[in-house]
């Protein structure tokens, strides 16, 4: 592949059980920009994040998500991984009898596709587990299980910070999260960030967004993208909701999507 | 009665050869004389050959189980019940089955462990390491020899001990077993002796140990501790279809055992072993069981918990595939007070495979204070395989404490997404929460035989992605 290529949706149409969720989603996101993505519930967000990572109930019924000159929706979810997707998990699952170490190790000779040794390994792991301020404890704990919501999303952002995607998905990342596991978490990202990394962040709030300074703010509505600005659409959405913005595009049918993540 | 070998020579197949070098294969089915004419082979004393003749009538005495898997097709005319070891050494490395080579190929295992394992080859390149072990054991006075050799050479400790754990009035197949056994291991460690290594099974060269009745006797001395091992993960491969062993334990005041093994039977085999320890005043037994292949495996390692304080644990996996039934469990019966006891049970049902955890908790009125605590979870792959849990406790001392748990939980599609978003492939993100699910089994395992069993595993869940 080639890099720097964009990664490009193009009238995203995703279906669940036959419902549809998302109504036809155009994005183009850089490497090196971060975008950021509001919404109310019920909008989409998270069926967006699923859907680029091909989540098997997430069907999508029309549309292209292009990675360069790679076509995403024909690739396998570990193959998606390997071509430098990250989708950072609003709800973890538990994996009982795994230690995190050993999850990581395995994730990391995946997407690198080779055996990376047991010794450099230990150290890349030590160095963003410092980063992202987790005691050394936290590796031979079990994967999400029994983890607190703040650790869960810390976690996630270590997967990140090991497996240096070129595209990352953060799916509500920061929700629930107080202050300081806020920090770390826009820590995680910003170390990444770079001409070769390019972020998508689905949020609720604008609290966020000041500490991953966005490129461009878009809302997703109604299954859609209907507003597109820099970082003050944000600051906007935070003072007055998103009553104005449906007001604004004639918006009527959002009450029946509620409900749906 | 026969009483020469000359005489016999008509009831076999093959007969003799060269007294020195015989190949030897009995008839197909079981009959008085082949009883015979086994314990001639082996030379043995009068009194073991009666009692191979009294388990020859209770056998053909007992009903066939009631409960449990179907064993009604089992035809025991149709078994070869002694098969002379060089017999196996002379089967040809051609005649194994390519599904099993290939295993053995991706295991690493040697090549002279290969022939071993599938029965066509007795030698084993550890000869020497053999022989200073058994120097090492020698010298602190622990006996460890196959079970034919003990009953030459130890008759005085066998004839102790022999059927005293597993009567040949037990069941069926251990009344079988008395009749036919051969090969086997026999252990016996003294009073306040530890055996720091594990002792293998492979470290004896013997090629009787691959038979299919096996009799296993371990004798464990006051305050002695030893672990044993049988048997290895690669699958063992077996032309005949029943395979029906005794294992009988007895462990001594402030004693110790364990004892590990994992069946990986070829899928042609009828797996139905009769394991038994009995445990004196704060002694420990522990079973450490793992039946991943067979046709039909029933086992049910018990301990007997005989004298104040003794403990025993039994943890175990089993894991059913396509046309496999895995009835396992165990049986713990607290005699005494102060006694306690652990199952930890996990199965793993995927591609129509069956497994079912059947367990016997009993607390007998004078086991005052007991602890029992019995867990056991199924993970299950698709909706065409089965899992079932039977518990049975029979409890008659109110003053105990009883835990049970049993789990029951579906691969979810949630979980392997997770783990595939990850970069692992579906087969690498199935072995992933198989692994998991079973860690606290593996864990349990020398690190030789956890590394085996993870690289078992992964082999098992190729191709159980459609």
């Amino acid at each position: 592949m080639t890099t720097g290529a964009p990664l490009v949706v193009r009238n995203l149409h995703v279906s669940i059980d036959d419902k549809e969720i998302l109504k036809g989603l155009d994005l183009e996101v850089k490497p090196g920009e971060i975008h950021a993505i509001m919404g109310p519930n019920g909008a989409g967000k998270t069926t967006l994040g699923f859907a680029l990572m091909g989540h098997p109930r997430y069907e999508v019924t029309e549309g292209t998500v292009m990675l360069g000159d790679q076509n995403v929706l024909e690739m396998e979810v570990s193959d998606r991984a390997k071509a430098g997707l990250f989708l950072a998990f609003q709800y973890p699952f538990e994996i009982s009898g795994v230690t995190v170490a050993n999850f990581l190790r395995q994730a990391v000779n995946a997407v690198r596709g080779e055996e990376i040794s047991v010794w450099d390994f230990q150290e890349m792991l030590s160095e963003k587990m410092k980063l992202l301020e987790m005691d050394e404890s936290f590796a031979g704990r079990y994967l999400n299980e029994g983890f607190s919501g703040g650790e869960k999303k810390r976690n996630e952002m270590l997967q990140m910070a090991l497996l240096e995607p070129r595209f990352a998905i953060l799916d509500e990342t920061d929700s629930g999260l107080d202050i300081d596991a806020l920090k770390v978490v826009a820590k995680a990202v910003n170390s990444l960030r770079g001409p070769d990394f390019g972020a998508i962040v689905i949020t609720h709030y604008h609290r966020i967004l000041d500490h991953i300074k966005p490129d461009v703010v878009h809302v997703l509505m109604d299954g859609r993208i209907v507003k597109t600005g820099g970082p003050e659409l944000a600051l906007e959405i935070e003072k007055k909701g998103y009553d104005w913005i449906k007001a604004e595009l004639g918006i009527v049918d959002e009450a029946a999507e509620a409900g749906v993540k | 009665m026969v009483s020469q070998p000359r005489d016999i020579v008509g009831e076999y197949k093959y007969g003799f050869r060269d007294p020195e070098n015989y190949v030897f294969k009995s008839d197909k089915g079981l009959t008085r004389e082949i009883v015979e004419s086994i314990s001639r082979f082996k030379n043995e004393p009068e009194w073991m050959r009666e009692i191979r003749l009294k388990a020859f009538e209770v056998f053909h005495a007992k009903p066939m189980p009631t409960w449990g898997v179907d064993l009604s097709a089992i035809d025991f005319q149709n078994i070869h019940y002694f098969v002379r070891a060089t017999d196996r050494q002379g089967r040809s490395w051609d005649e194994v089955p390519e599904e099993i080579k290939r295993t053995f190929d991706r295991l690493g295992i040697p090549e002279a462990e290969r022939k071993f394992l599938a029965g066509v080859s007795a030698q084993y390149e550890s000869e020497v390491v053999y022989h200073n072990i058994r120097k090492d054991l020698e010298a602190q006075g622990v006996l460890f020899c196959d079970m034919d050799t003990a009953v030459r050479e130890y008759p005085d400790i066998v004839k102790e001990y022999f059927g005293t754990v597993v009567p040949m009035t037990d069941n069926k197949f251990a009344a079988l077993n008395t009749a036919v056994w051969s090969g086997g291991s026999f252990i016996y460690v003294p009073p306040g002796v530890t055996v720091e290594i594990p002792l293998q099974a492979y470290f004896r060269i013997n090629t009787e140990n691959m038979g299919q009745f096996e009799r296993t006797l371990i004798i464990v001395d006051e305050g002695a501790n030893v672990h044993y091992v049988e048997g290895c993960t690669a699958p063992i491969y077996s032309t005949d279809s029943l395979h029906a062993a005794v294992v009988e334990i007895i462990v001594k005041k402030g004693g110790r055992c364990r004892y590990t093994t994992i069946q990986n039977w070829s899928t042609n085999v009828y797996n139905l072993v009769t394991k038994r320890a009995v445990a004196y005043d704060d002694a420990v037994m522990e079973w450490v069981d793992g039946n991943i292949g067979s046709k039909v495996t029933m086992k049910y390692p018990a301990i007997y918990l005989m004298g104040p304080g003794a403990r025993g644990d039994v943890i175990s996996i089993a894991v059913a595939s396509k046309g496999m039934i895995q009835d396992a469990g165990a049986k713990i019966y607290h005699f005494a007070p102060d006694t306690s006891s652990r199952i930890t049970s996990k199965s793993i049902s995927r591609d129509s495979g069956n497994t079912t955890y059947r367990g016997h908790i009993l607390v007998e009125p004078q086991a005052e204070r007991a602890k029992v605590k019995v867990e056991c979870d199924a993970l299950i792959f698709d909706d065409y395989s089965e899992s079932h849990t039977i518990p049975y406790m029979d409890i008659k001392n109110q003053n105990v404490a009883i835990e049970h748990e049993a789990t029951v939980s579906k691969v979810s599609e949630e979980q392997l997404f997770y783990l595939m978003s990850r970069g692992l492939s579906e087969e690498q993100a199935l072995t992933m929460i198989v692994m998991g699910f079973i860690e606290p089994f593996a864990k349990e395992l020398p690190m030789e035989y956890a590394v085996e069993l993870n690289r078992l595993i992964e082999m098992e869940m190729e191709g159980s992605v459609g």
